[in-house]
């Protein structure tokens, strides 16, 4: 690659250059440090690799992580499909058309803590409005919240439910800007409707999707605050994530251990993001 | 709670307008949300405004619990400590590094009315006394329903296999035998925690050589019991249908109103009766967790949590003043009448004479010598912080009670090394 020379001098970028590394390289260098020390806040003592040792040693971590993948696959794959059939429900000149995309998009703009303690509230093994509800019609609900083996997936639903919104609006935008002439011509050569949804819609939509899929899936895999608000985690490491870990590392005082699990957590994410949207950068629209 | 906090608020507003003519202080206070604390905060607060219109407190609450932790930690690291604050002693007090970041309080005069059990558990390495108590001595233990007991002939138990017996015949009433609150993790450590008087009964040295890494729960039989006890009770089909949710409140309201038989908890627990349900608290009753032996039945104690001055702190000697008054006999009897829940440990104080029956449950294992003993979160300062979630999988029936504890072993491992603990 030949390196083009900046058109700007360099007192033009002179101030977002100090504001980058005041702000963010300096503090990412220093993490890398200070995750190689056992820190207390007062004093750090270099400890080498230890930190990454203790960190794959914990025995919750395995799970945890087990769980960011699934909790990651499971709201992306849905956000992305889900998402996609919702806009082009919410395209199709339905009446109100405008009001139910902001119905649909209005979880999003609720805070997140808010919503995780009100789904808590509603998921209640006894007194929940999910489980009288049930029982009303004769059905004895499970713990939504507090068996280990559903707790994370009905955190995964709320997280649905609260994010499926944003996914949808980037899918609207992206179908409103296929032009109408490839529906037509696609028409003109007699193709069905189904046909016109995966020949013509999903590849034209493929900017949109990788969008979609890029932010949900990095979302989930740093997904903390509405796992913290529901579940803390529990019952016991159930519904861990790799956030969550490291968040109870910093909360019980190791620093330097959760600084080791936040690198652990960038690489990850850069480990499945990067490949994935150079794979999706790499396929040309194929019609 | 809210009202409390109001009045306080209140107060100090009223203060404030009424002494800028002085050259005035506003001590900033950073205390927990317990209602024990913030009516004995109050009482002492207001007494010693009365004495000294030029002071002023600006009180704030924290979380408990680990959330606690947290800010106690970050607040002090970060030099963002209020002047005065309130925290646990013991193990969570040598975390701190007090020898650096709180203010040694060995010359306050009031000191020397402090029992030397309590000084033990604030005094940091160096040998320097750092704070003085607030609040009673707590018990770990159970709390029972009276009502329950009477109706069914029931005595509370000296022995575990009582416990047991006793729970079976709740059970068979069609009663919720015990109570458990996952919904509020650290209330699931109880079984564990407060089994100690037992474990250290058993094996007198389990403490110090827990500290220097030579015994472990999982290896010491008498240590592995209170994983097991918490296992029994699950798997004997006692708990709440709702205890994956309940909180602490549940917990404490159901014991006192009836719908369960037994809560273990810390006595504290009794102010938030006290506070939602006065009329119960006739009814709410409190054993020591019982052991093998009957003949050893005694009480796991846990000392009061302390006020701090921080280090760091501009109205240090203002602070020092006012927490000499707070080890003063005059304040702890303010706080034994807004607190009359345990012991209080400053010599001379006592309880008022109309306690409620749980505080006179309790204070026979502190009147003989023997029958009580601290918490070993007071004797070692190795104390792991994933406990919480560990008990909560035991109760839960996620993992059995051999293999939580020796993944509790493995848990303390980390804070032994911070502490840079020699033989870890």
């Amino acid at each position: 690659m030949i390196k083009r020379k900046s058109p700007y001098p360099y007192w033009f970028v002179l101030p977002a250059a100090v504001i980058f590394t005041v702000l963010f390289l300096a503090p990412t260098v220093a993490s890398f440090w200070f995750s190689l020390t056992r820190w207390d806040l007062f004093t750090t003592q270099f400890i080498g690799l230890e930190n990454y040792r203790q960190f794959f040693r914990e025995p919750f971590l395995i799970q945890g992580l087990v769980n960011t993948v699934i909790y990651a696959a499971l709201t992306s794959g849905t956000k992305t499909v889900l998402g996609l059939l919702l806009a082009v429900l919410l395209t199709s000149g339905l009446w109100g058309q405008g009001l139910l995309r902001t119905v649909i998009f209005f979880p999003v703009l609720v805070s997140t803590i808010g919503v995780g303690i009100t789904f808590s509230v509603f998921m209640h093994p006894t007194r929940g409005l999910i489980n009288v509800a049930l029982a009303a019609i004769g059905i004895h609900g499970p713990g939504w919240l507090t068996d280990p083996a559903l707790a994370l997936y009905s955190i995964v639903f709320v997280d649905l439910w609260k994010g499926i919104g944003l996914a949808t609006v980037i899918y609207i935008a992206g179908l409103a800007s296929i032009s109408p002439d490839y529906y037509e011509a696609a028409r003109i050569d007699g193709a069905t409707r189904t046909q016109m949804f995966f020949r013509v819609t999903v590849p034209l939509v493929k900017p949109a999707t990788v969008t979609v899929v890029t932010l949900s899936l990095i979302g989930g895999l740093r997904s903390f605050d509405l796992i913290w608000a529901m579940t803390r985690g529990g019952p016991g490491f159930s519904s861990d994530v790799l956030a969550s870990v490291i968040y109870k590392q910093y909360q019980a005082g190791f620093y330097g251990l959760s600084t080791a699990g936040n690198v652990i957590l960038f690489l990850l994410i850069g480990l499945i993001v990067l490949p994935l949207t150079a794979w999706f950068n790499r396929k040309e629209v194929d019609l | 709670m809210r009202m409390t906090k109001c009045s306080i608020l209140a107060a100090s507003m009223m203060t404030l307008a009424a002494g800028v003519a002085h050259a005035d202080v506003t001590l900033s206070v950073l205390i927990d949300t317990n209602p024990e604390t913030i009516a004995s905060f109050d009482a002492v607060s207001k007494a010693y405004m009365d004495k000294h219109p030029d002071v002023t407190f600006d009180v704030e609450q924290r979380a408990g619990g680990s959330e606690g932790d947290n800010i106690i930690k970050t607040r002090l690291a970060t030099g963002e400590m209020a002047d005065i604050f309130l925290y646990n002693g013991g193990s969570l007090f040598q975390a701190l590094k007090p020898q650096e970041t709180i203010a040694d309080l060995s010359d306050l005069p009031s000191e020397a009315g402090i029992l030397d059990s309590f000084k033990k558990v604030v005094t940091s390495p160096d040998g320097h006394v750092r704070g003085l108590p607030f609040g009673p001595a707590m018990g770990g233990g159970i709390f029972y329903n009276r009502k329950i007991y009477a109706d069914l002939g029931l005595t509370p138990p000296k022995t575990w296999a009582e416990f047991m017996s006793n729970n079976e015949k709740i059970k068979a009433a069609g009663k919720v035998a015990v109570a458990q609150t996952y919904g509020t993790t650290w209330t699931s450590q109880l079984f564990v925690l407060a089994d100690f008087y037992n474990v250290q009964a058993e094996v007198p040295n389990f403490a110090a050589d827990y500290t220097a890494n030579k015994v472990k729960y999982a290896n010491t039989p008498a240590a592995l019991r209170g994983f097991e006890h918490l296992e029994e009770v699950t798997k004997g089909g006692f708990l709440n249908a709702d205890f994956g949710a309940a909180t602490f409140d549940d917990g404490m309201r159901m014991v006192a109103t009836g719908e369960a038989a037994h809560y273990p908890n810390l006595t504290f627990g009794i102010g938030n009766i006290q506070q939602n349900f006065p009329d119960n608290l006739k009814d709410l009753g409190f054993f020591a967790q019982p052991g093998t032996d009957a003949a050893k039945n005694g009480l796991t104690v846990w000392m009061p949590s302390a006020l701090y001055a921080s280090a760091k702190s501009e109205n240090l000697e203002e602070a020092k003043k006012f927490l000499d008054f707070v080890g003063s006999k005059e304040a702890c009897d303010l706080m034994a009448k807004a607190a009359p829940s345990g012991p209080y440990l400053v010599k001379g104080c006592e309880l008022p004479k109309d306690i409620p029956p749980v505080v006179s449950d309790m204070l026979p294992y502190f009147d003989t010598e023997g029958r009580n003993g601290p918490a070993l979160e007071f004797l070692s300062p190795v104390k792991g912080p994933a406990l919480e979630q560990i008990t909560v999988e035991v109760g839960t029936g996620i993992r059995s009670a051999k293999d939580a504890a020796a993944l509790y072993d493995q848990d303390v491992e980390k804070q032994a090394k911070q502490l840079g603990l020699p033989n870890w």
